[in-house]
């Protein structure tokens, strides 16, 4: 199933992403082209095969590793905020929400 | 004074013996930053700081003080891992000014070891590129055609050690992106077990792919800084806690009896004959040497790349969503409210790759998609993961080619995505499954470009993948430098 513009303005929209009409028309064509290549996945059948999420960290035997759940020392809002493009008082101002 | 003729240890040899002073190398260090400031390998160069470390080196030299283990090594780090209160960007429009509150693992530890970092390393924006042209603060070029592109996405840290800028640098691998660059530069670079270096304070790109790792001259050099790395961290719950092996050490075993794996997959369509030709010597001296060659498959290779665009977009979509304009980095002016200074923030601040690849992954991830795209992709990752098992049942270390080219041109294959994604074809399944690997160069082109060889090792098992590589580094005796 060929990817249209609409589907790559609605994915956008989802991606927070303002593209430009002429970005949503290269893109539409450049992942057309990626998603036919990925495609290829079909070859396979992996009805009886497992999902892998990521690697286990320790090799193959062990288990996720979980740590205790302490409070621990963080950042503090001064430093977290200082390299913020707009802040106040350890804050971080926005524009406004509603009504947007 | 040349770096590239120096090995970490013996600088320090000759650090603690008074025969030169860190403040020397280190100044002659920063006059070649600055005198190759047209390959544009450096984002920001932290010359007051490490002039600073260089003196406490010299002071503790002079003093008798035993010297740790990486003392006066010049290092710079890519611009993908921060350090607090020094300009971290990711290559990124996004990040211009972003100034870290605190700093990466990995660069605490070489800092603690007595490194002096001298600098952040250019790279593909996010590090999501093959040719370094995806970088907001211009391309790098290769020191040995600057008309070709270093490699990517660690194309300024690969430069940097080319060209003698640094002794050692550090990259990040998601899908090649320490071991290409390296291969087309001409230098050793190792990208190990995901888990074995802390990721904490690298820059997310694909969590579940990405790992540090160092560029070096030579094999040693690698072995010494991984192993000051290595190891677990509280703050990255995906790093181990396995021991980790003596890696210097290990570089002096012999190969006598070793099984090297050749899997014909990645000797076929689409690799040039140059670069099979002098891969397959190099594996010749391994014979030579006493090791057993063996045949093996890595049936699934096929359908890596694929693979690996889905995760890793998908997983890039996720980090990247971070980038919003509220917190650090660039803010797109005058948005009226909330929603549409994200969205202006991220259109303005991203560039087209990133766009394209945060697209790619959020389709892969939308409701009615997730299972034909996400979904499938996961499960052919563990048949990829499978083959590799399945390969070491009957071999030690798996030889590959690096890349599948010698450096192309700038701007070769810039306007076609997917057959860039093809310039990491031999890389990316070593990500997929977790399994660490290093180039090394193994030879020239006809055109006098640098070839790199991949070798792969099981997981955790750096050691024998280290001393697979120094046997051969010493055998094919590839001593050529740059000449820039």
């Amino acid at each position: 199933m060929p990817i249209t513009k609409t589907d790559v303005e609605k994915i956008a929209e989802l991606a927070r992403l303002e593209l430009s009409s002429e970005e949503a028309d290269s893109f539409t064509e450049q992942l057309g082209s990626i998603l036919g290549y990925i495609e290829k996945l079909n070859q396979l059948d992996t009805s009886d095969t497992e999902p892998m999420s990521h690697c286990s960290p320790a090799g193959e035997d062990s288990e996720y590793v979980r740590r205790d759940d302490v409070v621990t020392p963080s950042l503090g809002s001064k430093a977290a905020t200082e390299s913020a493009p707009d802040a106040e008082a350890g804050y971080f101002k926005v524009p406004k929400v509603i009504g947007g | 004074m040349e770096l590239r003729k120096l090995t970490i240890d013996s600088l320090r040899g000759k650090l603690a013996s008074r025969e030169v002073k860190a403040e020397e190398v280190t100044r002659a260090a920063l006059d070649r930053i600055e005198g190759l400031s047209d390959l544009n390998a450096f984002i920001s160069v932290t010359k007051d700081s490490a002039l600073e470390r260089a003196q406490q080196i010299d002071r503790a030299a002079e003093k008798g003080e035993p010297l740790p283990a990486l003392a006066g090594a010049i290092v710079a780090i890519k611009d993908n891992m921060v350090m607090r209160g020094v300009r971290t960007t990711a290559g990124s429009r996004i990040l211009f000014n972003y100034r870290p509150p605190y700093t990466a693992t990995a660069v605490e530890r070489l800092e603690a070891a007595g490194a002096i970092i001298v600098g952040k390393t250019n790279c593909d924006e996010f590090a999501m590129g093959s040719s370094n042209e995806n970088s907001a603060y211009g391309v790098v070029k290769n020191p040995w055609d600057t008309s070709r592109v270093p490699g990517g996405s660690s194309g300024g840290s690969a430069v940097a050690v080319a060209a003698g800028m640094s002794m050692a640098t550090l990259g990040s691998d998601t899908g090649g992106s320490i071991r290409q660059p390296a291969s087309l530069c001409g230098v050793v670079g190792l990208k190990p077990t995901y888990g074995r270096v802390s990721r904490y304070g690298l820059i997310a790109f694909g969590s579940s792919l990405d790992q540090i790792g160092p560029f070096t001259n030579s094999v040693e050099d690698a072995a010494r800084v991984l192993g000051v790395m290595a190891g677990r961290d509280e703050n990255d719950s995906t790093s181990s806690d396995k021991e980790v092996d003596d890696y210097s050490s290990a570089t002096e075993r012999d190969v006598r009896g070793l099984r090297v794996g050749v899997p014909r997959e990645y000797y076929g369509e689409g690799l040039d004959p140059e670069v099979r030709d002098r891969v397959e010597s190099a594996i010749k001296r391994f014979e030579e040497m006493g090791a057993e060659v063996v045949d093996v498959s890595l049936p699934n290779t096929e359908y890596a790349v694929p693979v690996y665009y889905l995760i890793a977009t998908a997983e890039a979509s996720s980090n990247l969503a971070r980038y919003d304009g509220v917190r650090y980095g660039f803010r797109a002016e005058e948005a009226k409210a909330l929603k549409q200074m994200y969205s202006r923030t991220r259109e303005e601040g991203f560039g087209a790759e990133v766009k394209r690849r945060i697209m790619l992954g959020t389709y892969a991830l939308s409701a009615g998609y997730y299972e034909a795209y996400y979904g499938k992709a996961q499960k052919v990752r563990s048949l990829i993961e499978k083959d590799f098992r399945d390969a070491f049942a009957s071999c030690d270390v798996i030889a590959t080619p690096t890349a599948p080219t010698p450096a192309f041109r700038l701007g070769e294959k810039a306007d076609d995505p997917l057959e860039m994604y093809l310039s990491d074809i031999y890389t990316i399944t070593l990500n997929l499954a977790g399994v660490p690997g290093l180039s090394l160069p193994c030879g020239f082109t006809s055109g006098g470009l640098p070839v790199g060889i991949q070798l792969i090792g099981r997981h955790f098992d750096e050691a024998t993948l280290l001393a697979a590589a120094r046997n051969l580094e010493r055998a094919l005796g590839v001593a050529r430098l740059a000449d820039i």
